[in-house]
């Protein structure tokens, strides 16, 4: 028999469960150590997709147990809506299917890939099946599986199915055992938990490691993540395939009304135009349009004007949740400030609407000579690996941090301060390095925004770390007329056995202004403020004192007050209460007016626009001139 | 000066600052500036004093605040040590000064240099102040009679060779006559040494009988008594003094602290300092003529240099060729290293070499 015959006789059809069984690292599996994290990851982004689409507040469990040697079984378990026992086989058995998979919107997961990769990785590792529990709120019973993968035909082999009770609404339970290895530190299992915990400050997640090492991070506010909404593909961002195979399955009547129908921002009147310029028939039918028709539909999109894509089916994670989502799980650090998050307007890249939001955390007990710490997101979900590829990490070493109060050498490079950056990029159809969507690609516009929102940080730390200088500065002054110099009058009389010398003449001569401090005392119920006005000058003063307090519990009065003919030396006080908790009581910012401000130390001039600075208005920081 | 009269004079400086308060002004001290750029040479003593260079402490800033508390809270203290006869160490008055709040040290070279400062600022000693150093067991050998008050408040004789062991006549905190008699010396010269290697293997080679000297152990940067007693010996004998150390910057300081006054204690380098002392060696050249093994500069020793470059004492040309060849072959020596030519090389070659080589000034 002739070789070549015998050779050609071996050739089949891969298929897709038997390609990753050979190329497993492409989707991520390529060492013991990540291959763990790639299970839970994958389940977790699952359920927390779910539990936002359904609007249930996420509870996570993860359980890891050592069975032998390097077997480790991973369970985990959500809260979310459950799935269709019939859907079962395909949502776990099948690569590439997927509820997100046609869809154009905004989504965490790996569409349709990852879970039944970290289940045929179990197999293939171990021999072993995977085990799913799963139950819709409308079912009367929990189901059971037992199932595999059967690779040459890309289809689940289910072995076991079966009714059960279970004690919970509705739920999902995984159970993978694979070959892995557990490890701590910055790419884990306990780091993605915690990160995701940043982005998702509504669940509550449970780790216990394969040492039985229990980890709870709880929920922190009871508001559902807002869900993004599918939208049409906009024609920009679209490749001349998905356009042909658009045009295949559509099920228009005409090529007039597939473009009407089936892409957005095409108007009737827009579609007219494209068609005219690409001079195709409006009549005829989309599926008989032939390669060089949809080439010039693509190259006609590109000469008439079309809107850019709507922006309202991206959904950020909003400041309030990134303000609790970093103090949840930073607040151990004590850091003594969270800058105000940042949250960019939409903007487009290659007809894909996406957008940068920027939190930031400083101070406190996080190490002021280390590099910044940078946490990425995509889609809300944390990216631990190939930090060095990403354009959000490129972004901050690109940028000059010593403008800000960080410490950079030469302007280059991760900037060393007490701080922790969280940058997340949300859009559809994120454009990544690589299929194990790790890194953002550094397109320029991308890198664009995410330096913008930097800045926008960068500016409040800045601020932050002025005012807090000025308040030193004040402090300093206050201790020196109020501690230092009466202790000199105090001992110089005391050793020469003199009356205490009357201090006010000296004091007012080193100060001179009218001081205003605060002191405060915390209990169960809150804070109480006393704020003290001292005149150092040498003449009587009036003028109205004004509070900003930090929150916005006041008890009813007025934070105002009106002082008259303040004699040299004497001393007017007020209180307030600020009821709630605050344990980390900041300070209050005081504001003045009816006196010239060089004459005051510790408040501000009022500004014009008092009562509209504590409305929450959206962010969106503008280029620097 | 007594008890009273040293209470009168911190009273006095204590009313500077209470006069200016009652009077509605700042507060503010004013006194030398106690720096290397404001140290000049008094050509009456030949030593180095401190300039005109004032600087002001006020009550205007935190610091200068601060300054005064602290300053308030030492005097206060001293004077109840006037008061009930009592005395203590740098040390232990540091330590004592954690209870004085606001007029707290923060470490112990803070209260040595605020104790300096009162010296300044009032004309007197810190003996004055009943406060003493800790013994720094500098040690002095050969044919001199001393006779040093015991604590019974006896004065017992002490010949500093036939009464003392191998490690000579430890040298007391304070030389003064009501502490210390020199009543007679037999020597040429006296030899003050650097390292207490060095000073050993002098004893154990009888280089004091044979050359008719005293040995002195500096330990390092001399201490004030060492240095008093030097000049004591030096004026009441008519014995010269000369300088034996490393061939280091750190070593060039200790003669100079010895020969010009320290800058730290210009104020009284009239009492402390021995114009005529001269330097043996080690020198930067002795590194070159005399072949030693070397250790390389680091960069704090090449930063010492570069900065006697600058002081006012070490402007001499021969100083300027000994720092700049040490500059320029980036090499230091140990006294020791002389040993690399055996163990009797330096009392049978390398002193009496040197010695025939002195000038009869300071550098």
């Amino acid at each position: 028999m002739p070789a070549g015959k015998a050779s050609v006789s071996e050739f089949r059809e891969a298929s897709i469960s038997e390609f990753f069984e050979k190329n497993r690292h492409i989707l991520g599996f390529d060492s013991p150590q990540k291959s763990l994290f790639m299970i839970v990851k994958e389940a977790l982004d699952n359920s927390l997709d779910a539990c936002e689409e359904h609007q249930i507040l996420p509870e996570i469990w993860v359980f890891m147990e050592r069975i032998e040697g390097d077997e480790i079984a991973v369970t985990i378990e959500d809260n979310g809506p459950g799935i269709d026992r019939k859907q079962v086989p395909n949502v776990f058995g099948k690569l590439l299917y997927g509820s997100r998979f046609h869809s154009f919107k905004q989504s965490r997961g790996q569409q349709g890939i990852g879970i039944t990769a970290a289940i045929l990785y179990g197999q293939i590792t171990t021999a072993k099946t995977s085990g799913i529990r799963t139950r819709r709120a409308e079912d009367d019973v929990a189901y059971e599986f037992d199932l595999g993968i059967n690779v040459k035909e890309n289809r689940a082999d289910i072995h076991v199915e079966k009714p059960v009770i279970w004690d919970v609404a509705h739920g999902t339970r995984i159970r993978i055992t694979a070959r892995g290895k557990y490890q701590v530190g910055k790419q884990s299992v306990l780091e993605y938990i915690r990160q995701s915990a940043v982005a998702n400050p509504n669940a509550s997640f449970t780790l216990k490691d394969p040492d039985g090492k229990v980890y709870e991070i709880g929920r922190v506010t009871e508001i559902p993540s807002k869900p993004a909404r599918p939208i049409k593909p906009h024609p920009l961002g679209l490749e001349l395939g998905d356009i042909n195979s658009m045009s295949r399955n559509s099920p228009a009547k005409t090529v007039a009304e597939f473009l009407r129908e089936d892409f957005n921002r095409i108007s009737e009147r827009v579609a007219q135009e494209i068609l005219e310029a690409a001079k195709v028939d409006p009549a005829k039918k989309p599926q008989s349009l032939t390669l060089p028709e949809v080439k010039a539909l693509k190259e006609a999109f590109l000469k008439v004007r079309l809107m850019p894509p709507p922006t309202d089916c991206l959904s950020p994670l909003g400041s309030e949740f990134i303000r609790k989502g970093l103090k949840n799980v930073y607040g151990e650090n004590h850091p003594s400030h969270y800058a105000k998050p940042v949250i960019r307007p939409i903007a487009v890249y290659n007809g894909n609407p996406f957008s940068i939001e920027a939190g930031l955390v400083y101070g406190g007990d996080l190490p002021s000579d280390e590099p910044v710490r940078i946490v990425r997101f995509a889609n809300k979900v944390p990216l631990l690996y190939q930090p060095g590829a990403c354009a959000i990490t490129r972004a901050v070493s690109e940028m000059d941090w010593r403008p800000y109060g960080f410490d950079q050498k030469s302007g280059q490079g991760v900037p060393f301060g007490p701080a922790i950056v969280f940058i997340h990029v949300y859009g559809i159809r994120i454009p990544f390095t690589s299929e194990s969507k790790e890194a953002v690609a550094n397109v320029p516009e991308i890198m664009e925004e995410v330096t913008l929102a930097l800045k926008a940080l960068g500016r409040g730390v800045k601020s932050f770390l002025g005012k807090r200088e000025k308040r030193e500065k004040i402090y300093e002054k206050f201790r020196l007329v109020n501690t230092l110099l009466p202790e000199i009058g105090r001992k110089s009389a005391q050793i020469l056995g003199k009356d205490v010398p009357d201090m006010d003449a000296v004091i007012s001569k080193v100060a001179n202004v009218v001081f205003i401090t605060e002191e405060f005392s915390t209990n169960d119920e809150g804070v109480g403020v006393t704020v003290k006005v001292i005149n150092y000058t040498r003449k009587p003063v009036s003028m109205v004192v004004f509070a900003d307090p930090p929150t916005g519990d006041y008890d009813g009065m007025d934070l105002k007050w009106e002082i008259s003919d303040l004699e040299p030396s004497a001393e007017f006080s007020g209180q307030f209460f600020l009821k709630g908790r605050t344990p980390n009581y900041p300070g209050t910012n005081y504001y003045f007016t009816g006196i010239d401000p060089v004459r005051v130390q510790g408040a501000e001039p009022l500004p014009a626009d008092i009562n509209t600075a504590a409305v929450n208005v959206m962010e969106s920081e503008e280029e620097e001139a | 000066m007594t008890a009273e009269d040293t209470g009168r004079k911190l009273s006095e400086l204590v009313s500077g600052i209470y006069d200016l308060i009652a009077g509605g002004e700042v507060p503010e001290i004013m006194m030398s500036s106690r720096n290397r750029d404001n140290i000049v040479l008094d050509s009456m003593t030949s030593v180095w004093k401190y300039g005109e260079s004032k600087v002001t402490r006020s009550g205007k800033t935190v610091d200068g605040a601060e300054y005064m508390v602290k300053m308030l809270y030492m005097v206060d203290f001293i004077k109840e040590m006037l008061n009930e006869n009592k005395s203590s160490t740098l040390r232990e008055m540091y330590y004592i000064s954690e209870g004085w709040n606001l007029g707290k040290f923060s470490t112990q070279d803070e209260s040595n240099l605020m104790a300096e400062d009162l010296e300044v600022l009032s004309a007197l000693l810190r003996e004055d102040f009943k406060l003493r150093p800790e013994e720094n067991g500098a040690s002095i050998i050969g044919n001199i009679t001393i006779e040093e008050k015991t604590r019974k408040g006896e004065f017992k004789k002490i010949n500093c060779k036939d009464d003392v062991g191998d490690g000579g006549y430890s040298i007391p905190y304070s030389v003064e006559n009501d502490k210390l008699r020199i009543k007679e010396a037999d020597a040429d010269f006296i030899l003050a040494i650097e390292t207490g290697g060095m000073f050993d293997r002098l004893v154990e080679n009888g280089f004091d009988d044979s050359n008719r000297c005293l040995l002195l152990h500096l330990k390092g940067q001399p201490a004030r008594s060492t240095r008093r007693l030097l000049k004591r010996i030096n004026e009441e004998q008519n014995i010269p003094v000369y300088v034996f150390t490393d061939g280091d910057p750190w070593s060039f300081r200790i003669y100079a602290s010895i020969a010009y006054g320290a800058i730290k204690t210009a104020h009284i380098s009239d009492y402390l300092a021995v114009p005529t002392a001269e330097f043996i060696g080690v020198t930067a050249s002795d590194i070159l003529n005399y072949k030693l093994p070397t250790d390389v500069l680091n960069d704090k020793d090449v930063a010492a240099l570069n900065a006697e470059l600058k002081d006012p004492r070490f402007q001499s040309e021969i100083w300027r060729d000994e720092i700049e060849t040490m500059l320029g072959i980036g090499k230091k020596a140990e006294q020791q290293a002389l040993a690399k030519y055996g163990l009797d090389y330096v009392t049978s070659t390398y002193l009496p070499e040197k010695l025939s080589q002195l000038s009869g000034y300071r550098w």
